[in-house]
């Protein structure tokens, strides 16, 4: 196997609160080749966000190693960081007065240094970017106007027009409903195919993470609790101890196997969720 | 390219025609502006001679056919004020645009983290210190005190406001508020003390630009230029904060370093403005709101339209201020900006934003 895109090595990551420290990340040995399509699940509070941040190098984690292309991030500078991987935060307030087409552009700040204008490869990078996105017809729309799937495929053009090699998405399905969910994933496999990018998408939905993604990780109090294809990785055991929450596991007619939350019933009430901590 | 693969080009910012536009206006504006303000006052000259000596001045060609008053008026009192205006007007809009994005604050002006209150403390200080006149480079104590103080000042807010994690936004507002009172009771308890000075002191404060004169502008005046220029082609990296500092660092902004350079850069323009002109509110505030509803929040047209206007609208402003007879600028550009702001206000209130 070619180079990894990423490698964490024993990644340990905390904020300093008060005089202790909260650790939000334990150990995380997590690798990811060239055009690998992850799907990253984990109760709230377990550490996807922050995992994405250390990739990303905006957050530096408190022991373990990093490696972007084999080099540690530590040596990388943010212009370079920003040229290779992109992010897709979980939600953006897009600045009022600007149009679609002029956010998108933003995607190319890392690529330009400051006393230069725009060239002819910044107009084709936000083309292939907006069409990639399947944003094409939103490019002159006041960012303003835009609903809540029309924005999120706006922030997946932003950054694409960074023409990453590593994509972060945080969450990007959980303000869609079920058809622009569904719309969004396949875009993004296109994006995989057509691009050959590395993609990691923080996704909640069990159902859509088993049937879409070819590799799901499982984070469970900042640890990886699974790592594999959503056969073996997305268990009822491993969800009982990541979630805290009962699911069976339901064949389809169409021969997929998803996973179905058991919901108690109002009058036996099951066992208390657990808490987040 | 060739021409079957040519696609329709993308919108990246303000087409090249509208930003040629609203600074060709830009600029138009700020001579009519400076025209009109060498050319107004208690004595009557003709453009004709206006122009006859600045050509004289600045080639030494042409015979002398005006009287040499007119020569002093011109030369030696009117330009050097209208070139103070220029470029503190255009310090004060640049900075206060830069601020407003930077704290992504609207209420933002280029005093808020506290240079004015520092100025207004080193140049009350001077103003009462039983020294007659110590000067360097032309300028006054006053001056030197005044920028010392406002560039002092914004760097203690800064090294308060700046922690292990960075210099979070809400800190260094409150950080620069509290530095501020703290400064500004010391500036109350020297009026209070001010005896028979309290005139001059309270003339400093409202800001004029009638102190004006070449030695003593010929040290502020490059500083403001030097800052802006340096301002200007950081546009990219203004706009990408204003996605917030999360998003920029994804996009490649040092977010820190950015903060760093920003804040010193747009304390620089506000210091050296404010040592030769006293405190001029309402320019930084109102200005780049003016200017972005005409022209969007596009920092690279924003920066530049809002140091033009700005420049333009000081020097109107302090040409109203000398044809009512000699009040502090400051007062005409409060009676302007005041209401004008109100009306910003009710605007976005009824519009629901």
């Amino acid at each position: 196997m070619s180079e990894p895109v990423v490698r964490l090595e024993g990644v340990a990551a905390g904020y300093r609160s008060g005089g202790g420290e909260r650790r939000v990340l334990e150990r995380v040995d997590l690798e990811l080749g060239r055009g690998e399509m992850v799907a990253l699940l984990g109760a709230n509070g377990s550490g996807k966000t922050t995992l994405l941040g250390i990739m990303a190098g905006t957050i530096r984690p408190t022991a373990g190693t990093v490696d972007l292309f084999g080099r540690p991030i530590g040596t990388w500078s943010r212009a370079e960081i920003a040229r290779s991987v992109a992010v897709s935060p979980q939600s953006l307030e897009l600045p009022a007065g600007f149009r679609v087409s002029e956010i998108v552009a933003m995607g190319r700040t890392p690529h330009r240094g400051r006393w230069f204008g725009w060239q002819a490869d910044d107009q084709r990078a936000v083309a292939d970017a907006l069409r990639d996105a399947d944003a094409e017809s939103l490019a002159d729309r006041p960012v303003t106007e835009l609903s809540g799937g029309e924005r999120q495929r706006v922030l997946v053009a932003l950054a694409l027009a960074q023409e990453p090699q590593l994509l972060l998405m945080d969450e990007p399905t959980t303000h869609l409903d079920v058809a622009h969910a569904a719309a969004l994933l396949a875009s993004v496999s296109r994006l995989q195919h057509v691009r050959g990018v590395t993609v990691v998408v923080v996704v909640h939905d069990l159902v859509l993470a088993g049937t879409w993604a070819p590799r799901v990780v499982v984070l469970d109090a900042g640890r990886v609790a699974a790592d594999g294809p959503p056969d073996t990785a997305l268990r009822p055991d491993v969800v009982y101890r990541a979630y805290g929450v009962a699911v069976e596991s339901v064949v389809t007619g169409a021969g997929r196997r998803i996973l179905v939350p058991r919901i108690p019933a109002a009058a036996a009430p099951g066992p208390a969720p657990r808490s987040p901590d | 390219m060739s021409a079957t693969t040519a696609v329709r080009p993308i919108a990246f910012g303000p087409s090249l025609g509208r930003s040629a536009l609203v600074l060709g206006a830009g600029v138009a504006f700020v001579a009519v502006a400076a025209a009109a303000a060498v050319l107004s006052g208690t004595s009557d000259i003709g453009i004709g001679d206006a122009v006859a000596i600045v050509l004289h001045r600045l080639t030494g060609i042409g015979p002398v056919t005006w009287p040499a008053s007119a020569e002093t008026i011109v030369w030696e009192l009117r330009l050097p004020r209208v070139a103070a205006g220029m470029a503190v007007g255009a310090g004060l809009a640049c900075a206060g645009t830069v601020f407003q994005a930077l704290l992504r604050n609207p209420m933002a002006d280029p005093y808020i983290i506290g240079p004015a209150a520092g100025a207004s403390l080193g140049a009350v200080t001077a103003l009462l210190l039983p020294v007659a006149t110590v000067g360097w480079l032309g300028l006054g104590l006053v001056q030197l005190f005044a920028f010392a103080g406002g560039l002092l000042t914004v760097l203690v807010v800064f090294s308060i406001a700046r922690g292990q994690a960075g210099t979070p936004v809400v800190t260094l507002l409150l950080s620069g508020y509290a530095v501020s009172s703290l400064l500004s009771a010391g500036v109350a308890l020297l009026i209070f003390n001010s005896g028979e000075r309290l005139a001059a002191v309270i003339g400093w404060l409202l800001g004029s630009l009638g102190g004006a004169s070449w030695p003593r502008i010929g040290f502020a005046v490059p500083l403001i230029v030097i800052s802006f220029s340096l301002l200007l082609v950081r546009w990219r990296g203004l706009n990408a904060l204003l996605l917030g500092e999360s998003q920029a660092a994804h996009l490649g902004v040092d977010v820190e370093r950015e903060k760093r350079i920003l804040t010193g850069l747009a304390a620089l323009a506000t210091s050296a403005g404010v040592a030769i002109s006293g405190t001029i509110g309402f320019v930084g505030l109102v200005v780049p709101h003016l200017v972005r509803l005409a022209v969007g929040p596009d920092h690279r047209l924003l920066l530049p339209a809002s140091l033009l206007y700005g420049a333009g609208l000081l020097v109107l402003a302090d040409l109203g201020a000398r044809l009512a007879g000699g009040i502090p600028v400051g007062i005409v550009t409060a009676l302007i900006g005041a209401p004008f702001l109100l009306w910003l206000l009710r605007r976005s209130v009824r519009a629901g934003r």
